[in-house]
């Protein structure tokens, strides 16, 4: 992970130097700890940190994954990988993780897409933008849980608006006993809360694309979307290689909060996620090795795609 | 820097000082506990502090039920358990296959010089926290009994009588709905139509005695024959709109009811208190209805609520003050307080003849019909079950009830796969206390 999140800095400077091979660069002056040993108290802090809160976990995860113990701690069996095969062979499990996929990608991509679309129009608004602004970032500063309670409210089967209103459509919506019909209650709430952080950083990206190229593209060409297209996307694509990988993970992980309000405690048939189920084997079933077991799988499953992700996507972006 | 030492030497001195002056032996009671019930669990502790000097009580609430025994399990498991935990019935299985977690509330109690008598406690009570023996482990604490709440104006409406059974239900149902009213719902179905079907019904839940034997070989009896034809029936009213579901939320069912578009509600004796302020009609209770087609049906039901466990590892001053609680909490004047205040019914045979001579019944009928039923004459299967990872078996019930309501799939492959994931969940149980 260390050497990966590093390498857009040192790709940049290599492409830098590619571009520019006349202009020889200044030799930056080396500066240089006498003691070896100061470096490392400056990192000790953060270093214990995650050590205490990452590192340590994992390896208590990975561990207990391997066997089948008694909730009050008073004796483990070790039982090999059954806790793995038990989890991968049950089909309960493979239809959490089935939704759990569809509804990572229809998350990322709504939350993604709108942010885009209300940061692109908020840039181009001229009077009151400060107000429009405000207005988009606010919802950002609302708690999971409680986005989740507003929205189990809006989504509430007896009295809530978004049933009246999709029944009005001739939807007769049931959440919390249809399977799809929660889903997309999951999804709306989901994405309303992540739209305004991807709008914050789309639209400080925007910002951030130089006055001259926009002009320049102007008079190049007299199509707004393709001008967009060729010259504003490519420019934004960092930030939205960035966010790509921070609404993967809210997808899989911080919407827990709100899935937990919008289910009340009882899954049911409805729809949940992975970390639902990991959180609901462990803590409420008492079943440690198996949630275990489960963690350790969408561990891997995580450090897998993020890695995926780094190798072929960012390959084709531009740090500018 | 002087002052700040200076500052907190005093502070020392003076946090000895009142150690010293109050001398009391401090106890803590986790427990899952919010809103009212919350209130009335510290007027209750404040009660017990007041009464002696001895010891002094701190409940503290941990959330949900589910998360007061995970966070006890936790604290457990770290040397910093409570002197009390509090757990639901879903969860007795849990903590009294650790035998070495708690001290069984019997031991306590008589070791602490006071003498336990069994049979002072009322029928639906006595076995559900109890060894197979029928020494006590747990110490009932909130019991609740599933009842029929009914819709006065309902009943006046169609012309018809509360059913006793389930069979004079099929025949007032119709009438009913063409009142105007959805003749049936029911709140937690895990509670009401899977366990307290086999109680009211008289059928065996489980092989081992309900699981009371041992934990080796428990398999569930969720394919049995009755209880298929119950749910059947039930998928049949549904369908004819005789029965009205609204998933597993325990208020998304309760809510048509407290707006008067129900006739019928099975909720707890717990929801009593709630009711009286919520409901927009008229309403009065009775109890949850049996099939009379099964022979030996119309048995008490299991309690529902919670437990209260004393967790092992503490000093003997500590489990002596535990006892004089356990004891206070027993008394007739606490129970009947505690049972007027919320709605729980009383535990003891006594405080149940102190609340009827205080005439509370005759003021509120409702609040007898919980009680009533959970002494109502017992069975051989009415006693209570002791199933290993319930609450995830209670899981797979309520994801095949909405399945089998939502068209998803039918009663029958349903019932097969909470009897085979339920099956599993318990070998799987026996793995971990063996």
């Amino acid at each position: 992970m260390a050497d990966l999140t590093e390498s857009p800095p040192l790709r940049a400077a290599r492409v830098r130097r590619s571009r520019a091979p006349a202009a020889a660069p200044a030799p930056a002056k080396r500066v240089q700890f006498d003691a070896p040993v100061l470096p490392w108290l400056f990192l000790a802090p953060q270093l214990i940190v995650v050590a205490v809160f990452f590192y340590w976990p994992s390896v208590q995860a990975v561990t207990s994954s391997f066997y089948i113990e008694d909730p009050f701690g008073f004796g483990a069996t070790f039982v090999g990988l059954s806790n793995y095969t038990d989890a991968l062979g049950s089909a309960e499990y493979h239809r959490v993780a089935r939704f759990t996929a569809a509804f990572t990608a229809i998350v990322t991509a709504l939350a993604l897409a709108i942010g885009l679309l209300l940061a692109v129009k908020a840039d181009a608004v001229i009077r009151g933008a400060a107000t429009y602004k405000t207005l988009l970032i606010a919802v950002y500063a609302i708690a999971p849980p409680v986005s989740g309670l507003i929205g189990m409210m809006f989504f509430d089967m007896h009295i809530g608006p978004f049933v009246t209103f999709a029944r009005w459509l001739g939807w007769d919506m049931q959440v919390g006993l249809d399977y799809v019909d929660t889903a997309t209650a999951m999804i709306a709430v989901s994405v309303w809360k992540q739209v305004p952080y991807n709008f914050i950083f789309f639209l400080s990206g925007l910002q951030a694309v130089p006055v001259s190229v926009r002009e320049a593209a102007m008079i190049d060409c007299a199509s707004g979307w393709r001008r967009f297209r060729t010259v504003t996307l490519p420019l934004l694509a960092p930030t939205a290689f960035f966010l790509l990988i921070i609404n993967v993970t809210y997808a899989l992980f911080d919407t827990f909060g709100i899935i937990d309000v919008m289910l009340k405690d009882k899954p049911a048939n409805n729809p949940v996620t992975l970390v639902y189920k990991v959180y609901n084997d462990g803590f409420r079933g008492n079943d440690i090795g198996g949630s275990s077991a489960q963690s350790v799988i969408l561990m891997v499953v995580v450090f897998a795609l993020t890695i995926l992700q780094f190798r072929f996507l960012e390959k084709r972006i531009h740090y500018g | 820097m002087l002052r700040n030492a200076t500052v907190s030497a005093i502070a020392l001195i003076a946090t000895l000082a009142t150690a010293q002056a109050q001398a009391a032996t401090e106890i803590t009671w986790w427990h899952g506990m919010g809103g009212k019930n919350q209130e009335v669990i510290n007027e209750i502790s404040k009660r017990f502090n007041e009464s002696q000097q001895a010891c002094a009580l701190t409940p503290v609430s941990r959330g949900t039920y589910e998360e007061a025994l995970a966070s006890g399990i936790a604290a457990f498991r770290s040397g910093e358990q409570p002197n009390i935990l509090q757990v639901f019935d879903a969860g007795a299985a849990t903590i009294m296959n650790a035998p070495g977690a708690t001290i069984p509330a019997e031991d306590l109690i008589t070791k602490a010089g006071y003498s336990f008598d069994r049979d002072a406690f009322v029928n639906g009570v006595r076995y559900f926290y109890a060894d197979a023996n029928g020494k006590f482990v747990g110490m009932p604490f909130n019991s609740s009994a599933p009842i029929m709440y009914t819709n006065t104006e309902a009943f006046e409406k169609a012309g018809v009588a509360p059913p006793k059974t389930w069979e004079e239900f099929e025949t007032i149902a119709p009438k009913l709905k063409a009142a105007g009213y959805i003749p049936l719902v029911g709140s937690q179905l895990t509670w009401m139509f899977f366990e307290n079907f086999f109680s009211r019904n008289n059928v065996q839940m489980a092989s081992n005695t309900n699981g009371y034997d041992s934990v080796e070989g428990t398999t569930i009896n969720a394919t049995d024959p009755n209880l298929l034809m119950m749910w059947t029936k039930l998928k049949e009213w549904h369908d004819a709109g005789l029965f009205g579901f609204y998933g597993a939320g325990w208020s998304d069912n309760q809510a048509p009811f407290e707006q008067g578009k129900v006739a019928m509600w099975i909720g707890s004796s717990g929801s009593f208190g709630g009711l009286q302020s919520t409901a927009t009609m008229p309403f009065s209770a009775d109890f949850l209805p049996y099939w009379s087609s099964i022979e030996g049906a119309g048995t008490n039901s299991f309690i529902g609520g919670a437990a209260l466990f004393a967790m092992a590892g503490h000093d003997e001053a500590q489990n002596k003050c535990t006892a004089d609680f356990f004891q206070f909490l027993t008394s007739p004047e606490i129970q009947v307080f505690y049972h007027k205040a919320t709605g729980y019914v009383p535990i003891t045979t006594a405080a149940y003849e102190l609340a009827k001579s205080e005439g509370y019944y005759d003021e509120k009928p409702v609040a007898e019909v919980g009680i009533k039923q959970l002494t109502l004459p017992g069975g051989e299967w009415s006693k209570g079950y002791r199933l290993g990872f319930y609450p995830q078996i209670r899981s797979i019930e309520e994801r095949e009830f909405n399945r089998i309501f939502s068209g998803e799939t039918s009663v029958e492959d349903a019932f097969e796969t909470i009897k085979s994931e339920g099956d599993a969940l318990l070998a799987r149980f026996a793995k971990t206390a063996g």
